[in-house]
């Protein structure tokens, strides 16, 4: 596919850039890597005509080639690259016409690399609204490149876009950079500029400044490198750059760009009167929050029972068709609901990741970073940071990833460390087993549900947790913020339905496919070691049958007590009673002790695990039953109950804290690029959850 | 002339960025246009003080405090 035209679009954040690449791509995308980075690529085709096709990529909305975030500093990655057939054959900058200024900054950057550019002008259908007219002959003239004016949102000037992208090649070439250095310092500049024949003077400016000299000979490294220490001297050029390149944007919008002020309208300092104002700022927040918590429980139930029916039905459809074995047994016992303990999240994750992005397309979350800032900032995060807390509830993998925003290192890595303490959709399923088992189904002030208020506290738990979390981690990581905090409060805007709904596809693949994985991996390991085991679990069954030979017991019951002498012998069995000591001063006992080993999949496999341990059948529908068997289990030494008050709470603490998750480990392994942050977490969580369920169960029991 | 900075502005106080902070602007929020000679305006600031909400050259931005009181301003 070498003859595809290379495409990449790159823009500010909030020009309408996605909506660009959504409507040339439809639904032609896919999401990839970079190699040797961790942000995805995302990538789509479009049949520009009869013959010719082009590969678009989109890279990251940025403000300049000058990176701040770990998001930004993609685009130059991908521009400067030292495989030419990676290299884009055109750029298309866009701009929107509100802040056309500022967009030509990064035009005037882009076009230096010498690479065809053409500057795409977004929403031209609100020229007339905003009183703006722009001259695009003398645009075209003045920038010496091509100008197309369209909508993305209403597919205007998309074709005409298209023809200019299929005849890239007669696009001139135009740098402006030999001039500017002339300006700032012309001595230093062909002095930089003479060290390598094989890169432009602004390729080479690009490496001294962004510290990539990685495609330079050790002859040219070694010239670059009286340079590469002047950082005073480079940041004051770096300056001068700006401003120059500021005041060549002036003289040309001069003569191309007039705007009518009368016609401004001003919709956005109203609505940001109301949306940060010091107490309805926050109160409409809130309550946002509590209006999204409430219909993800409203309407994820519905799909999620679903989702749980159809996996039983395939699981039990399965067994019925192959012949009895192994392979059937992993098909069945392993695979099938391996696969089933991811999908049935979809429905919760979806639904949050609606709701955040159409929050985010609306412009208002910029607000809410605006208004959670300083408070964050005191427990050592950043306004920014709030997203990540928010999505956690969904789960931490997408969350995690939605930390790359966050240009200061200290404030994003305190956010991935604390993500994982928010109540994730896994951990619900087991805080609504243990809850229904420890607190009497009553009604606080005669509405109000003592079960429903004690889940409500486990929450706040969650985010208290992640909070002091915070501070402590902001007290005691010695890293130097070096970089500073700005957010553009954009326009606000109607949310495209497209975008939105590209949006949530887009995350819900980041969990199945990230999380997916490692969830099924594991769940294959769990079956494994639950299905085997040394010689005494081969002559589990004999004794069992054996033992109650005497008992006329159905066949059904009987399977059940040999399916669960099986899994008490098997190698988790043995690894649960291996961990006992460890667990007994926590009220566990070695079942709970497997529960707690297959957790590490994914929190809700526990109750499988208990499903099988107590020998009822497992279909996943019929929670009262394990919840009876739950119930009524016996803890020998004390002839009370296990799932005593004091065990519950012990196990939802436990639960609250512990990082029981791998595949958010290997996801913080993979942002943070290194082993020790996920093992710091895994540790401190651990010990945290182990410390609070054994004062729980000692003060309770 | 008598300078200040922008964390001194009152809401709705402009003021027109000094050029003698150049080196004292980061380069990021100079790329976004806030840049020497230009006029500035704080539309709000956030409920603990911090950060503030300023327009400069058409860009809506929140910048935190200590950045605000870096960037020289006259009053106008």
């Amino acid at each position: 596919m070498s003859n595809r035209i290379k495409v990449a679009l790159i823009g500010n954040p909030n020009t309408g850039k996605t909506s660009l690449f959504n409507q040339l791509t439809g639904l032609n995308q896919k999401v990839g890597n970079y190699p040797g980075v961790t942000v995805d690529k995302k990538q789509g085709t479009c049949k520009l005509s009869k013959n010719k096709t082009a590969t678009i990529t989109d890279l990251p909305g940025t403000y300049s080639i000058n990176p701040t975030s770990l998001d930004e500093s993609i685009v130059l990655k991908a521009l400067m690259t030292a495989h030419r057939d990676e290299k884009p054959d055109v750029i298309v900058v866009v701009a929107d016409i509100e802040n056309l200024k500022r967009n030509l900054l990064l035009f005037s950057q882009i076009q230096d690399l010498e690479i065809p550019t053409v500057l795409a002008l977004n929403m031209a259908d609100q020229l007339q609204r905003k009183g703006i007219s722009i001259d695009i002959p003398a645009l075209e003239k003045e920038l010496d490149t091509k100008v197309v004016l369209m909508s993305a949102r209403n597919n205007e000037g998309i074709d005409d876009l298209k023809k200019i992208i299929a005849d890239y090649e007669s696009l001139k070439v135009h740098s402006n950079f030999n001039e500017l250095a002339q300006k700032i310092d012309a001595d230093y500049f062909n002095e930089l500029s003479s060290i390598s024949k094989e890169f432009t003077a602004y390729e080479q400016w690009m490496m001294l400044t962004k510290k990539h000299n990685s495609l330079l000979s050790a002859e040219e490294k070694e010239a670059i490198e009286p340079f590469e220490n002047e950082i005073a001297k480079q940041k004051k050029y770096q300056h001068k750059e700006t401003i120059y390149r500021y005041q060549k944007i002036n003289t040309v919008l001069k003569k191309t760009y007039y705007v009518d002020a009368s016609k401004a309208t001003d919709l956005r300092s109203k609505l940001d009167r109301v949306f940060t104002h010091k107490i309805f700022g926050y109160v409409i927040f809130f309550g946002l929050l509590l209006l999204i918590f409430q219909s993800i429980f409203d309407w994820a139930s519905t799909p999620m029972d679903f989702i749980d029916g159809l996996f039983a039905d395939i699981a039990e459809f399965t067994k019925a068709q192959l012949p009895a074995g192994m392979f059937t047994d992993l098909l069945t016992d392993g695979v099938i609901p391996g696969v089933g303990g991811v999908v049935i999240f979809i429905p919760q994750i979806a639904i949050l990741f609606l709701f955040i992005s159409i929050l985010e397309e609306t412009g208002y979350m910029s607000r809410v970073v605006f208004l959670m800032d300083k408070i964050m900032r005191r427990f050592g995060m950043s306004g920014k940071s709030v997203i990540p807390l928010i999505s956690g509830t969904a789960c931490a993998i997408p969350a995690i990833m939605a930390t790359r925003t966050i240009s200061s290192w200290k404030e994003r890595l305190i956010t991935i460390l604390v993500t994982p303490f928010t109540t994730c959709s896994a951990r619900l399923p087991v805080y609504a087993i243990l809850i229904a088992l420890i607190i009497p189904d009553t009604k606080l002030f005669g509405f109000f549900s003592l079960q429903g208020f004690t889940l409500l506290v486990l929450y706040a738990l969650g985010f208290a947790a992640a909070i002091i979390a915070a501070y402590v981690l902001h007290k005691t990581l010695k890293i130097k913020n070096t970089s500073f905090f700005v957010v553009e409060m954009p326009n606000y805007k109607l949310p495209s339905a497209k975008n939105v709904l590209f949006d949530v596809i887009e995350k819900t693949k980041a969990f199945v496919f990230g999380a997916g994985k490692i969830i099924l991996a594991i769940s294959i390991v769990l079956w494994f070691l639950a299905s085997h085991g040394p010689s005494s679990f081969e002559n589990a069954e004999k004794s069992v049958v054996k033992n109650v030979a005497n008992q006329e017991l159905p066949k059904a019951e009987l399977s059940k007590k040999v399916a669960s002498a099986k899994l008490e012998n098997s190698y988790i069995g043995i690894a649960g009673k291996t961990i006992e000591p460890l667990v007994k001063p926590l009220g566990y006992d070695w079942k709970i002790g497997i529960g707690l080993i297959s957790s590490f999949a994914a929190r809700e496999v526990f109750i499988g695990t208990l499903a099988t341990i107590y020998s009822v059948e497992d279909d996943g529908e019929d929670i009262t039953t394990i919840k009876q068997k739950m119930a009524s289990e016996i803890n020998p030494s004390t002839s009370e109950k296990r799932f005593n008050f004091a065990t519950g709470v012990s196990l939802l603490l436990f639960y609250a804290f512990a990082m029981q998750c791998m595949a958010t480990l290997a996801i913080v392994k993979r942002e943070t690029k290194s082993w020790k942050w996920p093992v710091v977490q895994l540790v401190s969580m651990g010990v945290l959850a182990y410390l609070c369920a054994f004062a729980a169960y000692q003060i309770l029991s | 002339m008598f300078l200040s900075t922008i964390a001194s502005l009152h809401i709705g106080e402009r003021g027109i960025i000094s050029e003698e902070c150049l080196d004292r602007i980061p380069l990021k929020l100079l790329e976004m246009g806030c840049l020497p000679g230009t006029e500035v305006e704080l539309l709000q600031i956030a409920p603990l003080k911090d950060p503030m909400y300023i327009c400069v050259n058409g860009s809506h931005l929140a910048i935190r405090k200590e950045t605000a009181c870096q960037i020289l301003i006259t009053k106008i």
